[in-house]
């Protein structure tokens, strides 16, 4: 058992013991709090010495043991690459920074205990997610990750939109995963085996790779909110601010980037797919920034950002851009991460997250306002930020696709480059908005007041990692591809020049129509759209039409034929039964004379009978 | 006389006593009927007795046992009567239907299904 196998394995185990001995010492707040910190802190740690080994050189396949299936077996397989170490690092810091903020953000919530056991089991699974090799392993960390979002939405189950929230996210996610199961049979059927090293290694061009590869891309369209099963996330937002930021921003729904990361070797082999993922991601990019535009809910503009973002990941993807989208994955893990606990610091003070009524939060919490500032700089895309480079990164690996060639067809590539440009600028407006709304402007009737230290101390940690990662915006892309592809990140001028200008023209639109509505919301200029942005371009509704009445008609049709069709018949057997036993009770009636007649009435058969026998 | 003729007697005697305890209402004139009965039986015993004429004259030792026995048994008979009667506030026998099996079969249980809670389903806006 070498150290990098052992390591690996702990990591995953460590916050699950968390989880289990956090479930059990639930209602103590003080050990809880200790527990739940000190698993998710020990966890990056080890993932730190163990990423530090890998990215030396240490790359490692270690196999637990195998499951025989009748077809294709199931290993219990670890794998130790540059791509899942460097993830599990994220997953690890901002799970620590979630924890620690979150000691102070529910301290006084009477189900923390159980809330901190979940969020220490939902790291456990996504470092599974992160570190398996066999996809069936995968699949079992990437349903309980599942499972956990819904019950940490659901957490506040008092108020009613949480509860519907948490069920819509269950169901829409699962839908996803049906094809994502099939997508994985599939794969596993064509290279023997379920382990992604063999399956990088054995596949070949086909059809039924292609389709395999499409079926795999429900899945993470169903995690990572993309359309047409982005309804979940900006719903999910009824959960508590730190889940938001965990799951909902950095983590799990970045499950579906990595997946596709992973089976990046397959992807390579299937333009068709890529050209789907493509569509998809250009469509959610500019779909979502809309949608953000007229939020009136700053963790609703967040959500919509979210799913704007991914869509980038998965368009960076996409055009052949694999360090590109990863890249970006983990800049907009840190300030997205950093945006909604910021967002939880302000819900704290004021008691609200509606913009409609924030305003002038600049002056008294001035801290809080120079984070948030970062981080909106950041998610816009402006220089030396983080996300400036990995936004740039995506952008000029659609260019090199659409002008000299990808892995996908050309006008799929000009695609994402145009829906790119197009959510810059968007991007630009709708944060400026938010920025504009929240802390500049009239000031709110409400008091606030900055947040305790165990709420700002992950906030510093997240904007120094938000400033850091643009840095290092030049090693950690070579880092991540090390030995498997041609590295890095490489800015073309033409592209980035054209999306600052755009930034620039978006934050300058918001701006101006915010002066226009009197420094209320800009978001009033867009006149009789702004509702059915606002609304998510009305996807709720058309599925509400389509999907759920007629599922809800067929279940009445259901109970009315087990009311009106079988309980009539298991009703009528009973009635049956007791009918028949009234048959003799005709012969009861307690009349002593009727009981001597039939006395009588016998005897004389006998007698009769008797005589013709004889 | 031969022994048609007490037979004869014995059993329109039988008959008529059997049509009273079938037909009657009154709970006494009931009991009467069975010592009807009862006497018919003790007509036919001596009848055999006379014809048989066995050393044990077994038909009269018998006739004495019936009269003892119906005596007895018409004063219980009476004595249950009157209490009936001081409870029921009649002796007449088509009032005491008590063990009356019908009465006592249950109604079945309608257990009902519940119709589906929501039949609109709402939206969540948060």
């Amino acid at each position: 058992m070498s150290y990098v196998g052992a390591g690996v394995a702990l990591v995953i185990v460590l916050p699950f013991a968390a989880a289990v001995t956090g479930m059990a010492f639930g209602k103590q707040r003080l050990l809880a709090q200790r527990i739940a910190v000190t698993g998710t802190g020990l966890a990056l740690v080890l993932a730190i010495s163990v990423g530090v080994a890998v990215w030396g050189g240490d790359r490692e396949i270690s196999s637990w043991g195998t499951i025989p299936t009748g077809w294709v077996p199931i290993e219990i397989a670890t794998r130790a690459d540059p791509l899942s170490l460097t993830l599990a690092v994220m997953v690890a810091a901002v799970a620590f920074a979630v924890q620690v903020y979150s000691t102070s953000y529910l301290g006084r919530d009477p189900r923390y205990g159980s809330y901190a056991a979940l969020v220490s089991l939902f790291t456990s699974a996504m470092l599974l997610v992160v570190l398996a090799d066999d996809l069936i392993i995968l699949l079992v960390g990437w349903e309980i990750m599942g499972i956990c979002s819904a019950l940490l939405i659901g957490h506040y189950w008092e108020l009613p939109e949480a509860r519907a929230a948490a069920v819509k996210a269950f169901i829409v996610t699962h839908l996803g995963d049906m094809g994502l199961l099939i997508g994985f049979f599939v794969l596993g059927d064509l290279a023997g085996s379920f382990q992604v090293s063999v399956i990088a290694a054995t596949v070949e061009p086909s059809t039924t790779l292609t389709v395999g590869l499409v079926l795999v891309l429900c899945g993470v369209a169903g995690k990572s909110a993309q359309v047409p099963l982005h309804v979940w996330l900006p719903d999910a937002m009824a959960g508590p601010t730190p889940i938001s930021a965990l799951i909902h921003a950095a983590t799990m729904v970045a499950a579906g980037v990595f997946l596709v990361a992973r089976l990046y070797d397959a992807y390579l082999l299937a333009p068709v797919a890529m050209a789907v993922l493509a569509v998809m991601a250009a469509v959610t990019m500019v779909f979502a920034a809309l949608s953000a535009l007229a939020q009136d809910d700053l963790k609703r503009v967040l959500a919509w950002s979210t799913t704007s973002q991914l869509a980038y990941m998965l368009g960076g993807l996409a055009v052949g851009g694999y360090s590109a989208g990863l890249f970006h994955l983990i800049s907009h893990a840190a300030f997205k991460a950093l945006l909604f606990l910021a967002a939880g610091v302000i819900a704290y003070a004021i008691g609200t997250t509606l913009l409609s009524r924030m305003g002038g939060l600049r002056t008294e919490m001035r801290r809080t306002y120079w984070i948030m500032t970062i981080g909106l700089a950041a998610l816009v895309g402006i220089p030396p930020l983080a996300g400036f480079f990995s936004k740039e990164s995506v952008l000029s690996a659609a260019e090199e696709a659409a002008l000299h060639g990808g892995p996908l067809p050309g006008w799929a590539a000009w695609l994402v480059l145009l829906a790119g440009l197009l959510t810059v600028l968007l991007t630009a407006a709708y944060a400026g908005r938010a920025w504009l709304l929240a802390f500049h402007g009239h000031p709110s009737e409400v008091p606030a007041h900055e947040p305790p230290p165990a709420m700002r101390l992950p906030l510093y940690g997240l904007s120094a990692a938000t400033i850091v990662l643009g840095a290092l915006a030049f090693w950690l892309p070579t880092a991540l591809d090390r030995g498997v592809r041609p590295a890095g990140v490489q800015l073309h001028w033409v592209t980035t020049i054209l999306s600052l200008i755009l930034v620039a023209a978006g934050g300058y639109a918001a701006y101006t129509a915010w002066l226009r509505e009197a420094q209320r919301d800009p978001a009033a200029q867009l006149g009789p759209a702004r509702p059915v942005f606002a609304d998510g371009m009305r996807v709720d509704a058309i599925y509400e039409a389509t999907v759920v009445r007629p599922v809800y008609a067929l279940a009445r049709l259901v109970v009315a034929g087990d009311r009106y069709v079988i309980h009539p018949y298991v009703t009528g057997s009973g009635r049956v039964v007791r009918s028949l036993g009234r048959l003799p009770g005709a012969f009861q009636r307690g009349k002593v004379q009727q009981y001597v007649t039939a006395v009588l009435a016998a005897v004389v058969v006998l007698a009769l009978v008797g005589v013709a026998v004889r | 006389m031969s022994l048609a003729f007490p037979l004869a007697v014995s059993a329109l005697l039988f008959s008529i006593g059997v049509f009273g305890v079938l037909a009657r209402r009154n709970a006494v004139l009931l009991l009467v009927s069975v010592e009807l009965m009862l006497n018919a039986a003790n007509i036919n015993l001596v009848a055999f007795d006379a014809w048989w004429a066995d050393a044990l004259h077994a038909g009269q030792v018998l006739t004495l046992f019936v009269i003892t026995i119906a005596a007895a048994e018409i004063g219980i008979g009476l004595a249950i009567v009157l209490l009936v009667f001081r409870a029921r506030g009649s002796s007449d026998l088509d009032d005491l239907g008590i063990l009356d099996e019908r009465a006592d079969v249950p109604e079945p249980i309608e257990a009902d299904i519940e119709a589906p809670a929501a039949s609109e389903p709402h939206e969540a806006r948060a």
